[in-house]
């Protein structure tokens, strides 16, 4: 019998994290093996996507509302492609950079476990499979936080794991609410059931736990910290993919429950503008470069609430579009960045941002790199940043949202402002005392973050496909 | 007549397909890299030559596809488009020379070349959009590409100036998008067609598209250093000498002047454009620049900084001539995009020489440097005096027809402004040329640095562009010649 | 005041105070209970919206949510705490 893609590309990783575990003498062969095996069905999902639009698999054959049944369309492939083409870059950068013994014994089930999670979330069709998801990606993230096991680390995680416990306790009293008030829990359920005070309270509290596990601002308080001093390639992970999980979230619960009025999805744009602004006076006066990448998280989510509330209740199509993009780009050029800043502090020794130019050696490769990660998420052309922007800002401008054009730009500029700090470290000459040697600091590492910068920036030539891609099987409710 | 489109694409991909061999290339390996360097700016001077062949004889060359719902990247080589990038790929082949001889044992010289192939692709891209949309990808990729050049020496200075680059293009950049979005929103279309595509919206809604012109002029504005959008452009002299050649004849200012043109006379249309009551305000800012340029000119003790400022007014006549709204001015605006290219590369060509060989860098050490270097003085001065306006040089030729377009448009300032300047250019130039010519450099201090050789690489290549303003001049009516391929371009944009 | 009311209000008291001592609270250990307390008063809550008049059976879905929680909710303590066990052990060596 042929298992079903969907099954597999939850199912192979969560056998893959116990592989790892049980037998760490095989775990990065089978590690790799099984996120090969993730992106093969996710692949194949993909080609069905493009024949069939949507693809629905009940669980062992149960139908709901009492079995789970996995639901792919174009924007769940969508995220699971970018998961897996990320994770399978990151996997083959960590290759190198995980020297301890320790670190990779524990890096691969606690990376299979997160892949497991991300994925279903991703195909899920009801609001505790989601839940229960959720906590296994967070079990996988705060793991991975404190992999490096130094005392800042630690304190990180377990500031995160604080805030991961609190975020998805508001989320389960919020699932547990819209059951009592409409006795279901899947999303049929949810489109069918008729708002009221109560389902738009449940919906405040599962969105606020949401908001904390994205770290919209203010709820952002641990990520900068947590992202900053894991390893490198799981701050890649964690900024590139997990904040997307609970993003995507609620992405879906707001188009199946509609917030109910238009000032509450003003409100989230104003935290999205917070965010933009506060993240980016961080970013400028922060002393670290992997806090500087941080911190830019925090702008680019706050960019995605933008995008989603800029075409108020009217628009919510175009604007998820746009909001979509910007996931998919941050999520790959965000990993490329932190791999190529776990890069350039591998070989200069340090990153602290001002003392960057005193270093004789300079891994251009790495840094070239992170520059090229710098245009897509500051959003210029060609990138799928842009596009993003691009897309943001002409709804804006087209429905008279004259103050989100106006806070994009200048976040913009301060993302300018910030990166360019960076780039004078690489590029000014006259602090260092010895020679520089050509092409110093070149590594096969180098490869993974490069190629993945560079997809961030030509897919943004593909940007046309990618679009109809999301829109398969009607993600948006916009079903004829 | 519509060919195989891939002409134009191949164009381009020359120098970009070449700027990641060039990063990858050790630094040892100067001879491969001089090698690709000069065969690929070879391969594309001959397929201009090719294309420029084609567009006369009527062929249309239009590549495209879609980025996003509605949106298209789109090259065409349209005559407009030829003259720029003739302009480009001949300047790039000399400058390429050039740089050779000038870095020969300096650092980074992998990430210099890398950084040069892609700034010249960025101006073909430029040259060759097709529409706003496109043409903005190209602006932000020259902005880009640039950056890293002018701090390439790496100092504390080069990285200021630098910021101060960054600063002002990437938020004219930034106006450009907006700029663009709005175009998009407004007309449903950022096509460059001549006659511009924007009537209906005029008339529906003037006011945003007056709005629309100030954004879309002030964004391309930056660049092509229009005051009160100049202040970079000094300030960039840090660059190396290569680098402000390209920067000042071909590359960035160019670019601004040249959106300039496909603003005015393919979003917006000269007419609409004029019916707008735009192009009297531009025509006055156009002024303004080029008087204040050469008032600041006049100041300046260091060379580069002198020929900076000389770089802000001159190429606003190219912005004067387009807002003249007058068919005969457009020639000359469309004239001096090139003559005043030929002229200020020779120029900092010159300047450079004038720092590797003798280590001035200041007008008041130019005593007697004609005696020293003949060569390269003999072609400074050629440039300088058909930039003050010499007949039958190239800088008359337009400044002729910039005239002749004033009285033409009924506004006859326009031939007190042209002799104001060019008397202000011969109070900035013709000191310069008197200290080197006709002073005794022994009346200076004793310890002169020594006098180096410079290699041919670095003698020929001002002596070349200075013998081409002499032909641009002289044969300005030959077929071929930039001021008949002028013509052709403003009869279509003239539709005439 | 109906029983089931009292219940609720009681469940969502538990749950606020918890709240606040997870903000607020400074030691580690205490805002860790300070969650636990946050995820009874969750529970409390769900398990008496499962409640049905007598002699209809409760509403058994609730209850598997609740277990679910309370199953989550033990890792994550575990894990919480093993954390602070870290923290403390390698902030000892620091002093030294």
């Amino acid at each position: 019998m042929m298992i079903d893609p969907l099954t597999l590309s939850i199912f192979v990783p969560l056998f893959g994290a116990i592989l790892t575990f049980v037998f760490p003498r095989v775990a990065t062969v089978s590690a790799l093996l099984a996120v090969l095996g993730t992106c093969g069905a996710v692949f194949v999902l993909a080609l069905k996507i493009l024949a069939a639009g949507e693809v629905l698999v009940p669980l062992g054959g149960w139908a709901p509302p009492l079995g789970i049944t996995l639901r792919a369309d174009g924007l769940s492939v969508a995220m699971l492609a970018m998961t897996a083409l990320v994770g399978l870059l990151v996997s083959l950068g960590a290759l190198e950079s995980l020297r301890d013994l320790r670190q990779r014994q524990y890096f691969w089930p606690l990376w299979l476990l997160l892949l497991t999670g991300m994925n279903g979330v991703y195909l899920s069709t009801d609001l505790f499979n989601l839940y229960v998801m959720i906590e296994v990606i967070a079990l996988g993230a705060v793991g991975l936080t404190v992999l490096s096991g130094t005392r800042e680390a630690v304190r990180a995680g377990l500031e995160y794991m604080y805030a991961s416990i609190l975020g998805a306790l508001l989320f389960l009293m919020g699932v547990g609410f819209i059951y009592l008030q409409i006795g279901r829990l899947d999303f049929a359920g949810l489109i069918a059931a008729e708002a009221s005070g109560a389902t738009s309270a449940a919906l405040a509290l599962m969105v606020v736990g949401l908001l904390l596990k994205t770290a919209l601002f203010p709820l952002h308080f641990w990520l900068p910290a947590a992202h900053a001093n894991a390893t490198a390639p799981a701050s890649a992970l964690l900024s590139g993919l997990v904040v997307k999980a609970a993003l995507y979230i609620f992405l879906r619960l707001s188009t199946y429950m509609p917030l109910p009025d238009e000032t509450l999805v003003t409100l989230i744009g104003a935290l999205g503008a917070g965010a933009v602004l506060w993240g980016g006076v961080q970013a400028l006066r922060t002393e670290r470069l992997k806090l500087l990448v941080a911190w830019s998280t925090v702008v680019q989510i706050g960019l995605i609430f933008i995008a989603f509330a800029r075409a108020g209740q009217a628009g919510l199509t175009e604007s998820w579009k746009a909001a979509a993009v910007l996931i998919l780009a941050h999520g790959m050029a965000k990993a490329a960045m932190f791999l190529a800043a776990g890069r350039i502090k591998d070989e200069v020794g340090h990153d602290r941002i001002a003392d960057l130019d005193k270093s004789e050696i300079r891994p251009t490769l790495a840094q070239f790199t992170f520059a090229i990660a710098a245009i897509s998420l500051i959003g210029l052309p060609p990138s799928l940043g842009f596009i993003g922007k691009w897309s943001l800002m002409e709804g804006a401008m087209a429905a008279g949202y004259w103050h989100w054009v106006a806070v994009t730009m200048i976040g913009t500029l301060m993302s300018v402002a910030y990166f360019s700090r960076v780039f004078a470290g690489f590029l000014r000459f006259d602090r260092m005392r010895g020679e520089l040697s050509e092409h110093k600091g070149w590594a096969l590492a180098d490869v993974a973050p490069l190629t993945l910068a560079a997809a961030a920036i030509s897919l943004g030539l593909m940007a046309a496909p990618i679009l109809s891609f999301i829109e398969l099987g009607y993600p948006f409710g916009a079903a004829p | 007549m519509t060919e195989t489109p891939f002409l134009p694409l191949f164009i381009l991909l020359t120098s970009l397909l070449a700027s990641p061999i060039l990063f990858a290339l050790p630094e040892s390996a100067a001879r491969l890299r001089t090698g690709i360097n000069l065969g690929v700016a070879a391969l594309k001077v001959a397929l201009v030559a090719w294309l420029g062949w084609k567009v006369s004889q009527g062929v249309i060359y239009d590549v495209s596809f879609t980025m996003l719902p509605g949106l298209e990247f789109k090259l065409q080589a349209d005559p407009l488009a030829i003259l720029f990038i003739s302009l480009s790929a001949i300047l790039w082949l000399i400058t390429t020379v050039y740089s050779v001889g000038y870095l020969e044992r300096g650092p980074h010289r992998a990430r210099f070349f890398g950084f040069f192939s892609l700034c010249v692709a960025a101006t073909v891209g430029i040259a060759m959009a097709g529409n706003l949309f496109t043409f903005l990808i190209f602006y932000e990729l020259l902005t880009l590409a640039t950056y890293p050049l002018v701090i390439h020496r790496g100092t504390a200075e080069a990285l200021r100036a630098g910021r101060i680059y960054l600063i002002y293009t990437l938020a004219g950049g930034l106006v450009l998008l907006l700029g663009t979005l709005a175009l998009w929103v407004l007309a449903g279309t950022t096509d460059f067609s001549p006659g511009g595509v924007l009537d209906q919206v005029v008339t529906e809604n003037r006011l945003a598209a007056q709005m629309l012109f100030v954004v879309l002029v002030g964004a391309v504005g930056v660049k092509a250093a229009l005051v009160p959008f100049h202040a970079w452009l000094p300030i960039a002299m840090v660059a190396p000498a290569p680098v402000s050649a390209l920067l000042h004849a071909v590359a960035v200012v160019k670019a601004g002047a040249f959106g300039i043109m496909r603003v005015v006379y393919e979003v917006f249309g000269i007419e609409t454009a004029q019916a707008l009551g735009m192009t009297a305000p531009l025509a006055a800012m156009a002024a303004i620049t080029i008087l204040y340029g050469s008032l600041k000119a006049i100041t300046q003790d260091d060379i580069k900084k002198r020929l900076a400022y000389s770089t802000v007014s001159q190429v606003s006549y190219i912005t004067l001539g387009v807002a003249l709204a007058s068919p005969i001015a457009a020639i000359g605006a469309l004239a001096h995009l090139i003559h005043q290219g030929l002229m200020k590369i020779t120029m900092f060509m010159a300047a450079g020489n004038l720092a590797e060989g003798l280590g001035v860098k200041k007008v008041s050490q130019m005593d007697g440097v004609g005696r020293a270097m003949p060569g390269t003085m003999l072609a400074f001065s050629t440039a300088a005096l058909a930039m003050i306006g010499l007949p039958p040089l190239a800088g008359f030729v337009s400044k002729w027809y910039l005239a002749q377009g004033g009285l033409d448009a009924g506004a006859g300032w326009v031939i007190a402004l042209l002799l104001g300047s060019s008397l202000l250019n011969a109070l900035y130039f013709l000191p310069m040329l008197h200290r080197a010519w006709f002073r005794d450099g022994k009346e200076q201090d004793g310890d002169a640095p020594a006098k180096q050789r410079i290699g041919w690489m670095l003698a020929a290549p001002p002596i070349t562009t200075a013998l081409m303003v002499l032909a641009v001049g002289g044969f300005a009516n030959a077929p071929f010649s930039p001021l008949e391929w002028t013509r052709f371009v403003v009869a279509i944009e003239y539709q005439e | 005041m109906t029983p089931d009311l009292i219940y609720g209000l009681t469940g969502i008291a538990v749950f606020a105070i918890g709240l606040v001592g997870a903000l607020c609270a400074q030691d580690r250990l205490r805002r860790v209970l300070a969650l636990k307390l946050c995820s009874v008063g969750a529970g409390f809550l769900l398990v008496v919206g499962a409640w049905r008049t007598p002699s209809a059976a409760p509403d058994p879905v609730p209850h598997a949510l609740v277990i679910t929680g309370i199953v989550v909710m033990v890792s994550a303590t575990a894990v919480a705490l093993a954390l602070i066990r870290r923290l403390k052990s390698l902030e000892a060596e620091d002093d030294d």
